[in-house]
């Protein structure tokens, strides 16, 4: 039954009120305005690619998104990840490179003792025993439930304590006025920030900024998947040859896993 | 049997406002301070990614470990009833509260958004030992206050001693609680280890006491009330005994480090060669803030009871100034160290690391700092002129301690 039939029936059986009917209109009209958007993106969610989390659903914990780098495969000069980052996070530096925000950066590593060196590009590791977290008074740090720790802008006081707490030295401190921000990497003055694992391209089923430039332009080093899934490649990989997380004597375990270190 | 009087102080001297209206403009300066740097962001000050607490963290922590020592004065008296020491014990509570509000002051403002402070209040992480210490922090203020009531209302002066133990307690929790947010550091090498938290709370006994010591003088001194050198020598033993036991958790602190290989390296950067840190770490802390005053309080009293009082005095102050060295390098020199992702390797990035840090304090952190202690000066002065919290006398036969004095039962 149409909403007039049905309107027009108790019209007629329990006489007209006018206050009444432009009240229920207008209950209907602002319901309609408040839902209306919801369904539209339910509709846009539905739409997006089949692997893609729908955007009202929570992140899941059968999935842990985890990283592999084959240090084999990593150039000494190349830092085609840490300029993709830079570009798809909106991240500027203001010439002052103790103050200027590095969510991933290359690290040399040289032996003293063999002379053995290596580059590697060093990030937020996405720890499943995070000490940011832990350290967090407000928990604007968390971890999502398929493993990707991030800032909630929203409630990061700004305390630094979690800088001080990450053995990685993955996070920084927005010194700055900030402006023109991407939209889906929200960033502010007085905030901690580090790596998102491109957390916004991970829910729209695209591969961290870092990992395509690498593959498109780099070594190919850098390989992202869901170290839970047996059947991804990532999955095989670890479990057919050796690899390193950095500082794994703390027992954090990253998602972040290294090959040849 | 005495009784002690207390009594407002009179305030009412030009050098009563003059010494407000000081403390006011330092407040005043401390807050465009922090303004500044809130609105210009942090990269005006010393502070950067690498060294991401700075100054202000050495006088906030400085103050928070030194208001729960304050109080100490207090618990000796009530709860371990020193009687010598009950008539300290309402100024001990002030302080006390005074310090910890100042340093708390210190801290907010210096959060990248003070403005979130209700976050803070309400949003809680309980796994965090910040979070912990916002509980303990506001806690002691609501024990300390009670404390206070019981001892200043003659008809509830009997729960004096359980108030006493109460806050006596906390005020021990409390510390461990400030030690822990670096013993819990489980990424720097310098701080993860549970000794912080009692090296903590000696150095609150020492600093705080040191703190007492000079405001309580000064507060005679500009009250023209009287102050006995029995009192002043009192204070300024038990003051050595508290800078041996700083003495005693440092050297385990290091020692205990140099033990094992991983950590020589830091523990060198500290003791031999890290500069500015090496250098407030023998000088500041150890020879001016430790060996020479304790040297001060005892060595043979002099005849003459002006130049034993002058040596408590001096004491004190050194006591403070090697306080603050010594808070300075655990705060910076801890930080200053680089993290050790890669053991055994050397390391270089365009994010410093493997490399010191270099750090230098710059005036709108200095300014905040002080700031905090104008404020912890601003609440002592009014309240010693709103309440009775000191004595109208601590002359030497005012607090004899051979008469049996008691301000419980009159």
């Amino acid at each position: 039954m149409s909403r007039k039939t049905k309107d027009r029936k108790l019209t007629k059986t329990d006489g007209f009120d006018p206050a009444r009917r432009s009240f229920l209109g207008a209950m209907a009209t602002a319901a309609g305005v408040t839902l209306a958007p919801g369904v539209i993106l339910y509709g846009i969610t539905k739409s997006s690619p089949a692997n893609a989390r729908a955007l009202d659903s929570a992140a899941s914990s059968d999935v842990r998104w985890g990283m592999l780098i084959d240090l084999n495969r990593c150039d000494n000069g190349c830092d085609d990840c840490v300029s993709a980052c830079a570009k798809e996070n909106g991240l500027r530096g203001f010439g002052r490179p103790e103050t200027d925000a590095q969510w991933i950066r290359k690290v040399d590593i040289k032996n003293p003792d063999t002379g053995y060196s290596k580059s590697l590009p060093v990030m937020c590791q996405h720890c499943e025993e995070p000490p940011c977290v832990d350290v967090c008074p407000t928990g604007a740090s968390f971890k999502r439930a398929d493993g990707i720790v991030l800032v909630d802008k929203h409630t990061c006081i700004g305390c630094r304590y979690c800088m001080m707490a990450c053995p990685y030295k993955a996070r920084s401190f927005v010194h700055e006025v900030l402006e023109d921000q991407k939209s889906y990497a929200p960033r502010g003055k007085g905030t901690v920030e580090s790596c998102t694992l491109c957390v916004h391209r991970i829910d729209a089923d695209q591969q961290p900024a870092c990992v395509e430039a690498c593959s498109d332009t780099g070594g190919g080093a850098m390989l992202f998947g869901d170290l839970n899934d047996p059947g991804s490649e990532i999955a095989t990989r670890v479990a057919k040859y050796a690899s390193q997380q950095i500082r794994a004597d703390l027992g954090l375990n990253p998602g972040i896993r290294y090959r040849n270190l | 049997m005495k009784q002690v009087t207390y009594s407002e102080v009179k305030g009412s001297s030009t050098k009563f406002y003059a010494l407000l209206a000081l403390l006011g403009a330092f407040v005043l300066s401390a807050l465009a301070c922090a303004f500044y740097m809130e609105h210009s962001g942090h990269h005006v000050t010393g502070m950067t990614n690498q060294i991401v607490w700075g100054m202000p963290h050495v006088f906030a922590i400085f103050l928070i470990v030194a208001a729960s020592g304050a109080l100490n004065v207090a618990s000796i008296g009530t709860v371990f009833g020193k009687t010598i020491y009950k008539p300290l014990g309402r100024f001990s509570g002030l302080l006390a509260v005074a310090l910890l509000v100042g340093g708390l002051i210190v801290l907010v403002l210096d959060l990248g958004r003070p403005d979130r402070l209700i976050v803070a209040m309400t949003s809680y992480n309980f796994k965090s030992i910040f979070a912990w210490n916002i509980f303990l922090y506001v806690g002691f203020i609501v024990v300390v206050a009670a404390y206070l009531w019981v001892q200043m209302e003659r008809r509830m002066n009997h729960y004096a001693k359980t108030a006493g133990l109460v806050a006596f307690v906390w005020r021990l929790i409390l510390t461990t609680g400030t030690g822990s947010i670096f013993g819990f550091i489980v990424a720097r090498e310098v701080y993860d280890s549970a000794v912080m938290a009692p090296l903590f709370i000696a150095m609150s006994f020492s600093f705080g006491l040191a703190a007492y010591i000079l405001v309580l003088l000064a507060a005679y001194r500009g009250s023209d009330r009287e102050i006995g050198d029995v009192v002043i020598r009192k204070l300024g033993r038990l003051l050595g005994v508290f800078i041996a036991a700083v003495l005693f958790f440092t050297a385990v602190q290091h020692l205990a480090n140099l033990y094992a290989s991983e950590h020589t390296a830091v523990e060198r950067f500290i003791l031999v060669d890290g500069g500015v840190y090496t250098a407030l770490f023998w000088i500041g802390q150890i020879l001016v803030g430790s060996l020479i005053p304790m040297y001060l309080v005892f060595r043979p009293v002099p005849e003459d009871s002006q130049a034993s009082n002058r040596g408590v005095i001096l004491a004190s102050t050194l006591v403070i100034i090697g306080g603050f060295a010594q808070v300075y390098v655990i705060v910076i020199g801890g930080q200053a160290f680089p993290l050790n992702l890669f053991p055994g390797m050397e390391v270089s990035s365009s994010f410093h690391d493997g490399m010191i840090s270099a750090y230098s304090p710059t005036l709108p952190e200095i300014g905040l700092g002080l700031g905090g202690i104008a404020v912890a000066g601003l609440i002592v002065l009014i309240g010693i002129k709103l309440l009775r919290f000191l004595p109208v006398s601590l002359a030497n036969a005012a607090i004899d301690p051979h008469h049996k004095l008691t301000i419980d039962k009159p």
